[in-house]
């Protein structure tokens, strides 16, 4: 997007719209929108120019300007770069229009900003708090906020070296006493405000009270937090006339630790290996995403070696993660683990490569800014390459063989949860979840990063959207994984695995940089904003897990509650990532 | 699609089945070579190997899989053992370490000389909170000593945390024999760069030399 500055002319949304503003910003890109403008720009976006899929919707508190600023990342579903634009609203009454009206994949992130930086989305038809409780006091993400036991405002913490003090941590926070409340606020007799919200919003959309000559009545019912199938603490508040699911509502953050908080304490290198913490079952993956971005703000690439191990790494996450959703999918289906353990025996073999090479199974931090940590070990390279060769694709085929068309799959899946091609990118779904229903966009094709446009292979997409096609292109997707890591394998070549000499103190020039990358679950994005100091200014986490949520209630609208369960599976979802 | 009912059941039941008759067939064909396939090394590198058939799990903890070279849990430091038996840290407490750990676990404490007051490079005490500690590696990465590196011994459960996690520097020292030991492929590497490193020092010194005496 940096050729756009050159050009002296008018962009063509400058044209439509006079009012807005380049953001001429060191390191910044994309345009500012007066607030009033902003639902006719986003509107616009979508309908002349097509940029119809709304990406990310996160804050930026820039607390020395007294502004706070949120940050919208639009992109077309045909591919290619872009666009950013941005809202400015003043610090002590940040009141920004509700995109959600128009763009429904905007509900939960909107929720979400409000939450974390509290700021207020006019129109939002139900604003209220996603990843803390209700009683939470304040906005942790507002750069003014600190938790009961604050240390310091960036690591590396003064107070623990060099001094030497042997203090416990946990002995800072006491049991019941790590927790600031409001004044006046006494837990012993507080009810949430929100758990009521919760269920009167369950009926919030239209339903058919039944007519019939029996009076029934329509039943709310709580899968969760704590329930087999929902693959980690994760509620489901459900609505049901008998049988079938009238509405849905995700509630979650039960595992909600701040993430972006401690992400912005921390140095830029620390930050890595705490990425690995979000979607762990792809830390190769999430580490990719991270390492692109802050690239993007250093101006550096990795050198050649070091470009095939990430994609090489990559694609053996999404191996990984494939397998592991397919197994647990088919957990839901009732095919208690006998699935889910032959494709973990795959699983294994992988994790061991990566142990090897990274030194962790699932932890991997492996990727560095410029580089990898480490080549490959002896061995490994031939190891990857008998792997992926000729035992993987015949387990593979044997899974496709055994599942595909067993009768229990094909009754449970065929037809159920369907998400419509628009439903699908009208709620931002990603991923094998948008692939699914229709839409062949894969961020590996459509804005390819690192060494991806040299690859030959297909996105794989099918078109009807249910739980057997969400299933289907697992096993799609995991041929075309085998078909790059065959020639990544061809062509790696010898050489340096980092640019330069590593260091522990990477200097980040200011500016804002959106690295993104198709995790297995989704697009991956990492929103950092850096102000030339050694910790980000900003650090936001688009999470497809989290994003995708956003269309489970239409997904299970009309079906049985069993339904419910293996169409959370089919989403394929980590609480580790959707809570952060 | 399908012939019958049950027939994707019964397909499902025989890869289970497959598998319980080739553990058996797999431990005769072992038994007739002579060989032991459980509670041996390995019988354990064939179990986890691409090529194994039938089972594939082992019996932790009587049996216990190998760790690669670059497994990393908890940190440790490396000292030299001199001539005259003499323990020497190869930690100088420049506290790169500190500084660069994510979850900021390690302490150090400074020793002073005595008579002048000055620094002096070595660690009084070297804390590490193991509660804490994240087991990412990057102090071992980035210690310019090689002083600090990550350990393999992963069975560290003990009953009171609070007074047996915070572990000191008498705790946390291994000789460099252990070292070599564990990452055999790393100690070379980085004893050969020493050695190199060296070379490369008494050949300028000796230059210096030739240059004075001239």
């Amino acid at each position: 997007m940096s050729e756009e500055i050159l050009v002296e002319e008018k962009t063509d949304f400058e044209k439509r719209f006079p009012e807005i503003l380049r953001d001429e910003r060191d390191g910044y890109q994309g345009y500012i929108i007066p607030a009033e403008k902003l639902v006719e720009f986003a509107v616009a976006l979508r309908e002349e120019f097509g940029y119809d899929f709304l990406s990310s919707v996160t804050g930026v508190d820039y607390m020395p300007e007294d502004k706070m600023e949120v940050v919208y990342h639009g992109f077309q579903t045909t591919g290619g770069p872009g666009i950013v634009y941005k809202v400015q609203v003043p610090r002590d009454n940040p009141v920004v229009p509700s995109l959600t009206p128009e763009f429904p994949g905007a509900a939960l992130q909107e929720r979400e900003a409000w939450d974390l930086m509290g700021i207020h989305f006019e129109g939002h038809p139900d604003l209220k708090r996603v990843l803390l409780w209700e009683g939470f006091d304040g906005h942790p993400l507002r750069k003014d906020w600190r938790e009961p036991f604050f240390e310091e405002e960036g690591k590396p913490f003064k107070s623990r070296w060099p001094g030497g003090d042997v203090i416990r941590i946990e002995d800072n926070n006491p049991f019941n006493k790590n927790v600031n409340y409001p004044a006046g606020f006494d837990p012993a007799d507080w009810t949430a405000p929100g758990e009521s919200a919760v269920y009167q919003n369950v009926g919030r959309l239209d339903h058919a009270v039944s007519e019939t000559a029996i009076g029934t009545d329509q039943i709310v019912v709580n899968l969760g937090p704590q329930h087999p199938s929902t693959h980690g603490v994760f509620r489901m508040v459900v609505r049901l006339e008998g049988e079938t699911v009238v509405d849905l509502e995700p509630v979650m953050g039960y595992l909600h630790r701040n993430h972006e908080k401690i992400g912005e304490r921390n140095t830029f290198l620390m930050n890595i290996p705490f990425t690995d913490r979000l979607d762990y079952f792809n830390s190769m993956s999430n580490n990719f995403g991270y390492v692109l971005a802050v690239e993007k703000l250093m101006g550096v690439k990795p050198p050649e070696r070091a470009e095939y191990i990430r994609v090489m790494m990559a694609e053996l996450t999404r191996i990984v993660n494939h397998l592991a959703a397919i197994g647990f999918l088919l957990n839901d289906l009732g095919a208690f683990f006998t699935p889910l353990l032959y494709a973990f025996e795959e699983r294994e073999m992988i994790l061991d490569i990566f142990e090897a090479v990274s030194g962790s199974r699932m932890m991997c931090n492996y990727y560095r800014f410029a580089g990898v940590a480490r080549d490959l070990p002896e061995g490994i390279f031939e190891k990857v390459k008998d792997f992926v060769h000729d035992r993987l694709p015949k387990k593979i085929d044997d899974l496709d063989a055994f599942l595909t068309n067993n009768e229990i799959v094909r009754t449970r899946a065929i037809g159920i949860g369907v998400l419509t091609a628009e439903d699908a990118i009208a709620h931002s779904a990603v991923g094998p979840v948008l692939r699914a229903s229709g839409v062949p966009y894969d961020v590996r094709r459509a804005d390819p990063y690192g060494i991806y446009d040299r690859f030959d292979f297909d996105v794989a997409v099918r078109y009807h959207g249910d739980i057997y096609d969400r299933y289907l292109i697992r096993l799609d997707e995991i041929r075309q994984s085998i078909r790059i890591l065959e020639q990544v394998i061809r062509d790696m070549p010898e050489g340096p695995i980092q640019e330069g000499k590593p260091q522990y103190q990477v200097r980040v020039p200011a500016g804002e940089a959106y690295g993104r990358v198709e995790g297995p679950k989704g697009e991956l994005g990492f929103y950092v904003v850096s102000n030339g100091k050694p910790n980000p200014w900003r650090y936001h986490v688009r999470a497809p897990s989290f994003i995708n949520l956003t269309a489970l209630g239409v997904m299970c609208k009309n079906y049985k509650i069993a339904d419910v369960v293996s169409i959370l599976g089919s989403i394929d979802i980590v609480l580790g990532e959707t809570d952060r | 699609m399908n012939d019958f009912y049950g027939k994707g059941l019964l397909k499902g039941l025989s890869i289970t089945f497959k598998h319980f008759i080739n553990t058996y067939l797999e431990d005769i064909r072992w038994l007739v070579r002579g060989k032991q396939r459980y509670y041996t090394e390995e019988g354990i590198e064939n179990r986890k190997s691409a090529s194994t058939k039938g089972i594939f799990t082992v019996q932790y903890p009587e049996e216990k899989l190998p760790v690669p070279e670059e497994f990393r849990f908890i940190p440790f430091l490396v000292y030299e053992v001199d001539e005259n038996g003499e323990k020497k840290d190869r930690c100088t407490s420049c506290g790169i370490c500190a500084k660069v750990c994510p979850p900021q676990c390690i302490w150090i404490e400074r020793t002073n000389d005595p008579d002048t007051g000055r620094p002096v490079p070595e660690p009084a005490e070297f804390y590490i909170d193991v509660d804490i500690c994240m087991n990412c590696g990057l102090c071992a990465e980035f210690c310019p000593f090689d002083a600090i590196k990550m350990d393999h011994d992963y069975e560290i459960s003990v009953y009171n945390r609070q007074e047996k996690n915070i572990f000191n520097k008498e705790r946390l020292s291994r000789p460099v024999s252990y070292y070599a030991s564990i990452r055999p492929t790393n100690y070379a590497r980085e004893e050969a760069a020493r050695a190199e490193a060296e070379a490369a020092k008494a050949a300028k010194q000796a230059a210096r030399q030739q240059k004075q005496s001239a």
